[in-house]
């Protein structure tokens, strides 16, 4: 495939964050990423610049510029309200095109993960996925992506020489965002959709937000999650009790998953999701390795079970022996309500 | 319909270690299955062909050993193989790997939609099944959870998203992935076993499928893993508490308190 010379690397500049829009709100993962470029555009002496693709989102770039931005794009489309991978993906590789950033780092997420793969292809550059570290060379600007690969088991060092820009995702809370510098300036350059983007185009019949923080996962600072030990449907509720009490979402075995007493959105390890919230309370979960891989690097982790032998009891950094039934409405009399 | 189904061989377990002196990973005495992802794909492509008609293709990008994964996918309802298998195209990234099976697609012609699993369980990537839409420049919906209906020319799906669910239409042909919650595979029947067996599974090359030998392997791919290392491992004291409920609870609750976490 086309490589660039050292002259057309060159040309490639700044560094690019791809916002994490939801129903018009920028989501808070957009500050950690732009936290992240930050450092790389200060070693590279270049800029950040954050790209807006959403429908009502003119106004909400500018407190981009708090976060460490220079430049915020914005696209701003009646169009762009659902999630159009097709057509984000064509105004991406558009923009990157015509503003050559040197790397575009964009977040882990069900969105990005679809989005991003699509724009790696389409102009010919390389992808790494999750990246839970990013430098930069701050000679040649090379990317050096640290992923995690067999559920977390290896992590590997990747860099892409020959090819501009250099693509990232990062997982929501693997970086910190930075405190906002509400006196910090920037400008917004406005751009619109175009007729070629629009060739293919969902039709986005329904669009179901839970209002629960109890699913989502990834952007969950507290997990509490239960296993087989929970014993039914009954168990989870009173984990969804103890996790609105600390406001922290739900996690689940796939053993209990698949008893059908919480939905797989729930899931945690190799068939569900991989989480690494700062903390992780197992509750009768026994820690099947195909579990473990999904939560281990999760900042802190408590175990709550009977039987003192099991391997989630053996990683974890706190484990109570004990009946979770009993000990859970304890813990909730011990936390005030929020 | 004409579904092809991307599937990929890997290890058992995502449990892998790297051998402290050659810093590979180890992968003898790993049993090697098919990505866990992928036997909901194949199985949601052979319930599609059940229900609307058609063929299901099974195809694979690997070494040799890697036709077993379409002998399983054949023992479950799936009408061909095809083995993507040379030395040009070992060392493949996300982006030749894609390249090559959407080669492999037009190769095979006329399909209708293409299903691949979330993302396999060593690589983890998630990045395959979007790529192969962008080299073809078809639509695509990632995270299925639901297939909810199929027209001639379009399809309506249900997408899985860390806060909730869409539903939207999608012109084919088109490139699915899909996660869990869609289907439960069925286990192969005998007679499923038997022509698994006796399957002759063709073995295409980079010239069988038009590659262009610029675009796969180690040449056709930009990115490069220049180092691999073992996480830090937990560090290995575990504080145990125990007592009452209440004792434990206090106790936690402390400690969760002393790390500001609560």
């Amino acid at each position: 495939m086309i490589t660039l010379t050292d002259l057309e690397r060159k040309e490639y500049r700044n560094i690019w964050v791809i916002a994490e829009v939801l129903s018009g709100e920028i989501q808070p993962v957009t500050h950690e990423l732009i936290g992240a470029a930050r450092t790389l555009a200060d070693a590279r002496n270049s800029q950040v610049w954050a790209v807006v693709l959403g429908s009502g989102v003119g106004d909400k770039a500018e407190s981009l510029y708090a976060y460490g931005a220079d430049t915020v794009i914005v696209v701003d489309d009646f169009r762009l309200s659902g999630f159009q991978d097709e057509m984000e993906a064509r105004i991406l590789v558009r923009l990157i095109k015509k503003y050559k950033p040197e790397v575009v780092v964009c977040a882990a997420t069900s969105r990005g993960r679809a989005l991003i793969p699509r724009v790696a292809v389409m102009a010919n550059c390389g992808l790494t996925a999750d990246c839970t570290g990013l430098s930069i060379d701050p000679e040649n600007g090379d990317l050096l992506q640290t992923s995690p690969a067999f559920g977390g088991n290896i992590l590997a060092t990747i860099r892409c020489s020959n090819h501009r820009p250099q693509m990232a995702t990062v997982r929501p809370r693997v970086m910190k965002a930075p405190e906002p510098d509400l006196n910090r300036k920037g400008q917004v350059i406005k751009e619109s959709v175009l007729d070629t983007d629009l060739d293919k185009m969902k039709k986005i019949i329904e669009i179901f937000r839970s209002k629960e923080t109890a699913v989502n996962l990834s952007d969950a600072r507290i997990i509490i999650a239960g296993g087989r030990g929970m014993k039914g449907p009954e168990g989870f509720e009173l984990l969804k009790q103890f996790a609105s009490r600390v406001g922290g979402a739900v996690g689940a075995s796939r053993a209990a998953v698949d008893a059908g007493w919480i939905p797989y959105a729930h899931q945690v390890g190799q068939t569900g999701q991989t989480v690494q919230s700062t903390l992780y309370i197992a509750c009768g979960i026994s820690g099947q390795i195909q579990h473990l891989v999904g939560m281990q690097s999760c900042d802190m982790i408590v175990a709550i079970d009977k039987n003192p032998d099991t391997p989630m009891m053996q990683i974890a950094d706190i484990a109570i022996i004990g009946d979770v039934f009993e000990i859970i409405p304890e813990i909730m009399n011990e936390i005030p309500k929020l | 319909m004409k579904i092809v189904v991307c599937i990929k061989q890997v290890p058992a377990t995502n449990d892998a270690k790297i051998d402290p002196e050659t810093k590979r990973i180890i992968r003898e005495g790993q049993k090697a299955i098919m990505n866990p992802f992928d036997t909901y794909a194949v199985e949601e492509g052979v319930r599609l062909k059940e229900k609307f008609g058609g063929e299901v293709i099974a195809i694979t990008m690997g070494p040799p050993k890697a036709e077993a994964v379409l002998r399983e996918a054949i023992s479950v309802g799936a009408d061909r193989g095809i083995l993507l298998s040379d030395g040009a195209f070992a060392g493949s990234d996300t982006w030749a790997t894609s390249y090559v099976l959407a080669k492999a697609i037009e190769k095979i012609g006329d399909v209708d939609l293409v299903i691949c699993g979330k993302q396999a369980i060593d690589g983890d990537t998630a990045q395959v099944g979007p790529g192969i839409a962008a080299h073809l420049d078809w639509m695509q919906a990632t995270y299925v959870m639901a297939v909810e209906s199929v027209e001639t020319s379009s399809i309506t799906v249900k997408r899985m998203h860390e806060d909730g669910y869409d539903v939207c239409e999608l012109q084919l042909p088109a490139v699915l992935t899909v996660v869990k919650d869609i289907n439960t595979p069925r286990v192969p029947t005998l007679k499923g076993r038997l022509a698994a067996q006796k399957y002759e599974i063709p073995v295409w090359k980079p010239e069988d499928i038009g590659a262009d030998h610029d675009k796969i392997g180690l040449k056709g791919s930009p990115t490069r893993v220049v180092k691999t290392q073992a996480p830090d491992p937990r560090k290995a004291s575990t504080i145990r508490i125990e007592g009452s409920p209440q004792e434990c609870a206090k106790a936690l609750v402390r400690e969760l308190r002393l790390r500001s976490l609560v």
